[in-house]
């Protein structure tokens, strides 16, 4: 099995979906970041078969949400002095603000670029209703 | 009774107690029109109608009138622009200068809501595209509480398209709040209510069920509430001549229903009801439009001064 380096201080983003390391790298712009990263994709997991992983050195201030809607699965270890200090695993928010836009185009919110509605997830776990004209935004057609 | 809701965007934002409230202070302003007739003096209702409503403004307006106040506003604006959405907070942080409550009738959904985070006086939804619609809930419920006694134990009968026209969803979500009430929904299969809205009335517990017969599905109802069937909704002409006719209200289908059935529309009425009901007792939509110059003039009333206590 291939041996990855470990990183001192920092975070490891990790069961990535595979396939959503990528995304994952360039929606939070790591090209730019002048820190160590490694993106590693299809690695061996215990739990799901492959995942991708993304670590970054000296670096924690990750945006949960964001990612929680991008890949619920993944759960993100903090690290210093190459210990765990803590471990977060990211669900789909309850509410939303400024991430998403509304896919209804009769929404007072739709084509304007200063109005950001706030999204509340629906029961059924399947969208985010809006908070402006109240239809659900289905998480397949949220495209981050 | 102050409000908890500053502003009225949403039929649910108020709740049974309110409701309750503004009924009443709506009764007794219709009782002794005399006594309120001057509680606005001085006092100025914007209306903004971005998009044409004759009916719903003129009520307001009345409304207004009717408290002693004063009216301002446009109902003709660029109609390009509002479909945009282009000016609405610009129009609302300058109207709100001008008036000391304000009423929006927008074509895009959420407009209201919208308008009322930029808003520093009351903002009343007149309309928000096919949204939401909450002084015609209120005038429905008003009507029904004023000619039946009570919003509770009862069966109600809903025909037409139940599937667009928010306005109904929102009348049949209200009504569903209230003890022991039984929902007959009549329409062609085609325009059944939405999938969400039978979830949401499942999940409040409320008693309903889907028919297509109109004859034999309102024997027990104690309201006919009457929709328009419109053309454009569907996919051929054939179609809908064929349907159309089998929910139109005349005496033939009145002859079916109980004796003290109330029989409701929001106006404006394309052919859904016969002229021929307007005799019948029964027909309660013109007086509904008139209840709704009441149920508007507490509400505005309340959301300018919290309720009669300061009149
Ligand atoms: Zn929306």
């Amino acid at each position: 099995m291939l041996k990855v380096a470990s990183i001192k201080n920092g975070v490891v983003i990790d069961h990535i979906t595979p396939g959503n390391g990528l995304k994952i790298f360039s929606k939070l712009n790591l090209k730019d970041i002048d820190e160590p990263v490694i993106l590693l994709r299809n690695a061996d997991s215990s739990k799901a078969g492959k995942k991708d992983v993304v670590k970054i050195e000296n670096f924690y201030d990750l945006p949960l949400e964001y990612l929680g809607i991008l890949d619920s699965n993944i759960t993100i270890n903090y690290i210093k002095d190459e210990k765990i200090i803590d471990k977060k695993s990211v669900s789909l928010p309850l509410k939303i603000k400024g991430i998403v836009k509304c896919k209804n185009p009769r929404c007072i919110s739709f084509e304007q670029k200063d109005v950001s509605p706030e999204f509340t997830l629906n029961n059924r776990e399947d969208g985010y209703i809006c908070s402006y004209c109240e239809e659900t935004t289905s998480l397949k057609r949220i495209k981050l | 009774m102050k409000l908890n809701c500053k502003h009225l965007c949403h039929s649910l934002d108020l709740s049974l107690e309110e409701l309750d409230y503004l009924f009443n202070l709506a009764k007794e302003m219709k009782k002794n029109p005399a006594k309120y007739s001057n509680s606005l003096a001085g006092h100025i209702l914007g209306t903004l109608f971005f998009e044409p409503s004759t009916r719903t403004r003129l009520s307001f307006e009345s409304a207004m009138l009717r408290l002693g106040g004063q009216v301002l506003g446009f109902s003709d604006s660029d109609q390009s622009s509002a479909k945009k959405g282009e000016g609405l907070w610009d129009t609302v942080r300058v109207m709100d200068g001008y008036c000391d409550i304000m009423v929006i009738r927008h074509p895009k959904e959420g407009s209201s809501l919208l308008a009322s985070e930029y808003s520093q006086v009351p903002v009343i939804n007149g309309g928000d595209g096919g949204h939401q619609h909450p002084t015609q809930t209120l005038t429905d419920l008003f009507t029904i509480v004023t000619e039946k006694g009570s919003l509770e134990n009862k069966n109600f009968a809903f025909v037409g398209d139940l599937k667009h026209g928010r306005t109904v969803h929102s009348t049949l979500l209200a009504l569903a709040r209230y003890k022991g009430n039984k929902f007959t929904l009549i329409s062609p299969s085609e325009l059944k209510i939405p999938a969400y809205l039978r979830e949401q009335l499942t999940k409040m517990g409320a008693e309903f069920e889907e028919s297509t017969d109109l004859k034999s599905a309102i024997s027990d109802a104690d309201v006919l509430y009457s929709t328009r069937i419109q053309k454009e909704r569907f996919f051929n002409e054939e179609d809908y001549l064929k349907l159309k006719d089998n929910y139109i209200i005349n005496n033939c289908v009145l002859s079916h229903g109980k004796k003290d059935m109330l029989v409701l529309h929001p106006l404006p009425r394309v052919n859904e009801i016969s002229i021929e009901v307007d005799s019948d007792p029964r027909a309660g939509f013109f007086r509904q439009a008139k209840l709704g110059v009441y149920i508007r003039m507490a509400l505005i009333h309340t959301l300018i001064k919290g309720g009669h206590t300061n009149a």
